[in-house]
């Protein structure tokens, strides 16, 4: 079994003796995540996908179907806090999950929680905030920080707990072009060069062209999902369904309607200028 | 002409005399003219909140003035009300300030407070309802009941039931969906263009910004280092990217065609002009009919 396993979920925050005909907010989905991999997941608010990230750490069980962590089935209780120590879970609003004065001491707030000894905590508090590139800060008032900032605290808060897996719901969707880069950056690097799983949720394509493979979600469903120019090159598909689809992909995929000869679909500036490079031979 | 807003050296200084002191505006003079829709872009940090809460008297500058209609706002420091009046903030996330029984009596709170009453309430209320595409039979709902893009435009609907000649916006659109940011935006417009109010609107997303402004601020550390025809200000890339902020692709794209030594414009923004160009010079070409 992969690292996540999500199998066949179901989840309605209605109460279905009350409202049987509730639409689930998840509905009917089956996913699996191999440990070291970076997955995006996208799709319109309403489509799911918090919901999903919240299964992923047993913040809410399915009300059918079943997700394992590393092989432990998240709807067993006694599994609960093992599960959240592999899985951390970094949310939208840098402000609601900063609990601490003082940008060290929040990030000590779950080891300390889960009863770390001291020197460990400060040597996990220290290696969270290197990895996050917010060392220097240690000392500061987290209000005082830029949202970007903030947010790379929050990432160290989980690094702390020393997941093997992060969950992150649209952690940049409050940040501006730099804080997104800013934070982007932290989370390849850490997937890349610690092995972390990253689950990424978001809005914005741009970061979803980086992961290693993009899940699009519709309705509580999974539409698709494959690797981002598999998923992009579907414009059509995404149009159809008011996601957003990168500028570059997009323009090559209307040229080539038009005739343009292009085989794979661009995914960044780069790509698209090289593709027509090619075309102008 | 003078415009409608005005700025000379402003500047302001956080905590000043204190050992927190920071500067968040530094000697920015500019003058905005009555009807247009202005970006204002820059970085986290750049100066830009700072800014737009000196354009109605939140925050008093520490150096230079602000001229409303060609009157220095803090003249009259007992008056500066009626300058918030004038000037409508809509703030970073707005929905967190909604606190009434209903839809309706939000929106309607600011002129309320204004002193409209009556039938002219009446109007003002359902006139920025349908400005904000909040629909009729939402209006006597709790706005907690609200979805979170409904939510954002209650809120935006009770800055414009106060009818301000300038409507400042900072970050209308951060956090929602593509789709809940389509459908803020064009109701910004629909209202820009129908009211022919100014419209100052702070943002990070440089697409928005990009398909709607006339005219761009870009503000970097605290100082203004660009205002411009949103053209000109997309047709440097470089120096925007080196402070920070980012083009769309499409303008990108065309820049790295430009250096490759295609013959193709500058300050292309949207994805129709670049197709349109692109298309338009590979018929040149000859390599599509």
């Amino acid at each position: 079994m992969d690292f996540i396993s999500i199998q066949n979920v179901f989840f309605s925050y209605a109460d279905p003796s009350e409202n049987p005909n509730a639409q689930n907010a998840v509905d009917g989905v089956s996913l699996d995540i191999k440990k070291g991999e970076f997955v995006a997941v996208i799709g319109h608010n309403g489509c799911g996908k918090s919901t999903l990230a919240k299964h992923l750490n047993a913040m809410l069980l399915p009300d059918s179907g079943k997700v394992y962590v590393d092989g432990d089935d998240t709807s067993d209780e006694n599994n609960a806090y093992t599960i959240r120590e592999k899985v951390g879970l970094v949310l939208q609003n840098p402000d609601n999950q900063l609990v601490a004065s003082v940008v060290e001491e929040d990030v000590a707030f779950g080891p300390e929680n889960l009863g770390v000894e001291p020197a460990e905590i400060r040597q996990r508090v220290d290696d969270a905030l290197k990895a996050v590139g917010m060392y220097e800060y240690r000392l500061k008032a987290p209000h005082k920080l830029s949202g970007g900032q903030k947010q790379r605290v929050a990432i160290a808060g989980v690094l702390a707990i020393q997941p093997q897996c992060i969950a992150l719901d649209e952690p940049t969707a409050m940040l501006d072009p730099s804080g997104r880069d800013e934070v982007m950056k932290t989370l390849i690097k850490l997937n890349r060069e610690m092995g972390m799983t990253v689950v990424l949720i978001t809005h914005y394509m741009e970061e979803a062209v980086k992961a290693d493979r993009v899940v699009v979600m519709d309705s509580g469903k999974i539409l698709t999902q494959g690797t981002p120019r598999e998923v992009f090159s579907q414009v059509e598909l995404l149009k159809k369904h008011r996601l957003d689809v990168p500028q570059a992909s997009e323009l090559a995929f209307r040229l080539r309607g038009s005739g343009v000869n292009i085989q794979s679909i661009p995914l960044t500036a780069e790509e698209c200028a090289e593709m027509l490079g090619e075309v102008l031979v | 002409m003078s415009g409608i807003l005005e700025l000379k050296n402003l500047g302001f200084v956080y905590s000043q005399g204190t050992p927190f002191e920071k500067r968040a505006v530094s000697d920015v003079s500019l003058s905005i003219n009555k009807g247009e829709l202005i970006g204002i872009i820059g970085h986290t940090g750049s100066g830009k909140s700072t800014l737009v809460q000196m354009l109605n008297g939140l925050i008093k500058p520490t150096e230079g003035e602000v001229l409303l209609n060609g009157k220095n706002i803090w003249d009259e420091p007992k008056k500066i009300r009626s300058v918030r009046f004038k000037v409508g903030m809509v703030f970073q996330y707005p929905e967190y300030q909604l606190f009434e029984e209903t839809v309706y009596k939000d929106i309607a709170f600011g002129a309320a407070n204004m002193g409209k009453s009556g039938d002219e309430l009446d109007q003002a209320v359902k006139s920025a309802a349908e400005f904000a595409g909040i629909k009729p039979e939402l209006l006597q709902k709790s706005p907690f009941d609200l979805s979170g893009g409904e939510k954002r435009r209650a809120a935006i609907a009770g800055v414009i039931a106060m009818n301000p000649e300038v409507l400042i916006l900072d970050e209308p659109t951060a956090g929602l969906d593509p789709m809940g940011r389509e459908v803020l935006l064009s109701r910004i417009v629909h209202y820009h263009k129908e009211k022919n109010n100014t419209v100052l609107l702070v943002s990070h997303s440089m697409e928005d910004v990009a398909r709607f402004a006339d005219r761009i601020m870009v503000l970097d550390d605290s100082r203004l280092v660009m205002f411009g025809k949103t053209k000109e200000v997309f047709s440097v890339p470089d120096k925007l990217e080196k402070i920070g902020l980012r083009v769309p692709q499409v303008t990108k794209l065309t820049q790295l065609l430009r250096q490759r030594g295609y013959d193709i414009p500058e300050g292309i923004l949207t994805v129709d002009e670049a197709f349109s160009e692109i298309t338009a010079f590979l018929k040149k070409e000859g390599k599509i009919w």
